[in-house]
């Protein structure tokens, strides 16, 4: 606990709020002034946190988003009220979709003008009342602490989300005995620590002792609940081999005997299989997204089910499951394990490695240098080039994004931050500068598409101006990539409002000041990786890679997770005579 | 089926919009909303009834939960509860309709609350079939007007909720230690 303070000192509300994010550890800001926020500003001298100056609020929530996944810390963005405030709402409702721990901070006029229309005045609790954990408006300097004490815990536990406070100019700038002490929480139904009953364990255990082909399903949750040693100890004890989800990658190493990869729409083909013949799924802190079952009527139908879920909403949502087990991940599996069987299951381990069939042949990056530079060709070697140190590598959304998560192969859980189910394209760049934040020691990718880059590309200003160590790799094909790529699946090639005309991005870079390249080659790739790492600043990498190239395996939106469409091997053969 | 949920919540501003807006967000058929206070001035309660099958019922009863100004709910669909749903009915009774009225009125136990030259007006406490019951025989006569509150519901028995809106005002919020299963 802090230091007590001498009880009932009189401050504003403005100073009041950063003493209290003071307390709640919080060290650096990403905001953006303006009119409702100025009394806040004003007092932000007297503070020891740092507020970094974003160039779109949209940035500063993205921000604080990519701090608190990369550091597992609640992140904190600052706004102004009306434009201000709604321009975070792509970042809070990105934070809501990934249970992401963030604490957004708006001015809000005056409570005597609130329902006046008055100028730049918004609804913003309002606006995002479903997008958010909980949000609250604040109209009197007296509710700032124990409200931000409460935000901050509701952001963090049981299943984390964002958390809005608007607080009005006038509860900023009003005076009030300040009391740390006194403004706990009061938060009489909020019930973040459930726990499964014994019945429920048993039932269980029951079933992972029964089995015989049994998959470990692994989401984002082991990462939030910070229990990868224990799903790592549980997946060798009882020999289940583990598919990852998007979210989930990094949560049990890449390299490790039992991991399969990545399951759903873009993950590998074997893994898909498994999840379809498998007699029992364990799902650990995933939420069965439509993107990793494919149609719900043919998902895994002869597999029992448990999901080990903190948040009991999930529970029977998308998947009928047999046995739900409510709680903390890490909990629950302290509770399993000592009761674990060692079972041989070989034969399962052994024919899913048979699943894997010709996949390797029809991997784009075991072909020889064609003189086309593929995106899988610039992850395998920014991953063979950065897999030796502390690397983060942030993505945003889109053909590249399933690129990262097929050949980047993740080891440590927060290796990478993505966007995962609200798919929010400008994500990267802006979550890579809270990333790097969090964690300045970390080598720190950008890995985005000339699409989305273009989204939020201002805030290379932000880089700048904090002298931030960020590499920026666009993979760059000039198109709306995954957008083209369902238009030649499911419209007939009619490529609407797809190709990209875009700028010079070298140039742009230089523009802000950061030193940037273009590669074409294959060749090129690992010099340029290299020469990036080496610079003490921020650098920009514009790929230039073959425009047309497609994401395989694709389970089509509404398919049988089984039914995939594979990479052409006519196009491996026509790869390979060039 | 139709389910029937007992909810209670913080008195706040706003909440009610929690409510709301989380059955239209999760596409729940909402059938009809009461809300009012109680016997503790912190805390109000809603009697909700809504469409749904078995597993959604019990998500609806989770996604509750999970708004954190929600103190409790109960689903007692199943369990014995007195329901009533109060009516106020405006009746066309000319000079020779008015004993008809008036005596289908008595045989419902509803009281005539409002006399006017060619209307009556009827209110009408008790369970949702019972007042439909009532509309359905002064159908005839004309029905000029209708409101309905919508029902309100309660456990029968002696057995009360413990539920209370500030029970945890002298402890840490990270301390709480409530938990229940769904």
């Amino acid at each position: 606990m802090p230091e007590k303070t001498v009880p009932m000192k009189n401050m504003t509300g403005a100073s009041i709020l950063w003493e209290c994010l003071e307390r709640e550890g919080v060290k650096v800001v990403f905001g953006y002034p303006g009119g409702a926020i100025l009394p806040a500003y004003d007092a932000l001298k007297g503070s020891k946190i740092h507020h970094i100056l974003v160039r779109h609020e949209q940035g500063a929530t993205h921000m604080a988003d990519g701090f608190a996944r990369a550091s597992g810390q609640v992140g904190v963005a600052v706004a102004t009220s009306g434009p201000g405030a709604t321009n975070m709402v792509t970042g809070i409702a990105t934070a809501m979709l990934d249970s992401s721990p963030i604490v957004c901070i708006t001015g809000q006029v005056g409570s005597k003008l609130i329902g006046s229309d008055a100028f730049q005045e918004t609804d913003i609790t309002g606006v995002t009342l479903p997008i958010t954990k909980h949000n609250y408006l604040v109209t009197h300097a007296s509710e700032v602490a124990r409200t931000v004490r409460e935000a901050f815990y509701v952001a963090r536990s049981g299943r984390p989300g964002p958390v809005l406070i608007d607080i009005t100019k006038d509860a900023q700038q009003t005076t009030c005995e300040f009391d740390w002490e006194a403004a706990k929480p009061q938060l009489p139904g909020y019930r973040p620590d459930l726990s499964p009953e014994s019945k429920e364990y048993e039932q269980a255990l029951e079933l992972i002792h029964n089995s015989k082909r049994p998959v470990i399903l692994a989401g984002h949750g082991i990462i939030i609940s910070g229990a990868m040693a224990e799903v790592r100890e549980f997946a060798e004890k009882a020999g289940i081999p583990v598919a990852l989800t998007l979210l989930g990658l990094g949560a049990f190493p890449a390299s490790h005997p039992l991991n399969l990869g990545m399951m759903g729409m873009h993950g590998e083909a074997w893994v898909n299989h498994t999840i379809q013949e498998a007699d029992l799924l364990l799902a650990f802190g995933m939420r069965f997204d439509d993107r990793v079952t494919g149609n719900l009527k043919t998902y895994a139908a002869n597999a029992k089910k448990i999901h080990i879920e903190i948040d009991p909403a999930e529970i029977n949502k998308n998947v009928k499951v047999d046995v739900p087990l409510v709680g903390d991940l890490r909990e629950v599996l302290h509770e399993l394990l000592p009761k674990v069987e060692t079972i041989d299951r070989s034969e399962w381990l052994d024919s899913i490695d048979k699943l894997k069939g010709d996949a390797a042949v029809r991997d784009i990056q075991n072909l020889p240098d064609s003189g086309h530079l593929y995106a899988a060709h610039v992850i395998n070697d920014l991953w063979r080039e950065t897999r030796d140190g502390e690397t983060v590598v942030v993505t945003d959304v889109g053909q590249h994004q399933m690129w990262e998560a097929q050949y980047y192969k993740h080891e440590k859980a927060r290796s990478l931050i993505t966007s995962g189910g609200l798919g929010t394209m400008g994500f990267a760049l802006p979550a890579a500068i809270g990333a790097k934040v969090a964690r300045p020691e970390a080598d720190v990718w950008v890995v985005v598409g000339d699409g989305g880059f273009q989204m939020t590309l201002c805030e290379l200003a932000t880089i700048v101006q904090e002298k931030l160590k960020v590499n920026i790799a666009i993979i760059n094909n000039g198109f709306l990539g995954m957008v083209r790529q369902w238009q030649e699946f499911f419209y007939e090639r009619n490529y609407a409002a797809t190709p990209l005309l875009n700028p010079d991005f070298a140039k742009l870079g230089e523009a802000y000041g950061i030193r940037s390249m273009t590669v074409t080659g294959r060749s090129q790739v690992v010099p340029a990786v290299q020469a990036a790492r080496q610079h003490d600043g921020p650098v920009l990498i514009n790929f230039r890679v073959e425009q047309e190239d497609t994401v395989y395996p694709m389970v089509a939106a509404g398919a049988s997770l089984h039914e995939m469409i594979r990479r052409p091997s006519k196009i491996v053969e026509t790869a390979e005579d060039e | 089926m139709l389910n029937t949920y007992v909810v209670y919540v913080e008195n706040k501003p706003g909440v009610l919009t929690r409510v709301a807006s989380l059955f239209r967000r999760r596409a729940f058929n909402i059938d009809s909303l009461t809300v009012g206070r109680t016997e503790k001035p912190e805390v109000s309660r809603m009697t909700i009834t809504a469409e749904a099958d078995h597993d959604q019922a019990r998500r609806i009863e989770a996604n509750l939960y999970k708004l954190v100004n929600v103190l409790l709910v109960e689903n007692i669909t199943n369990q014995p509860a007195i329901v009533r749903d109060l009516a106020m009915i405006k009746v066309a009774a000319t000079h020779e309709a008015r004993s008809h009225v008036l005596e289908l009125a008595s045989v419902f136990r509803a009281r005539v609350v409002d006399v006017a030259p060619d209307s009556l007006t009827i209110e009408i406490t008790g369970a949702e079939d019972k007042i439909d019951g009532l509309l359905e025989v002064l159908r005839p006569y004309g029905v000029l007007e209708m409101v309905r509150t919508g029902i309100v519901a309660m456990r029968r028995g002696k057995g009360s909720v413990p539920v209370s809106a500030s029970d945890n005002s002298d402890r840490d919020g990270a301390e709480e230690d409530v938990s229940h299963s769904v």
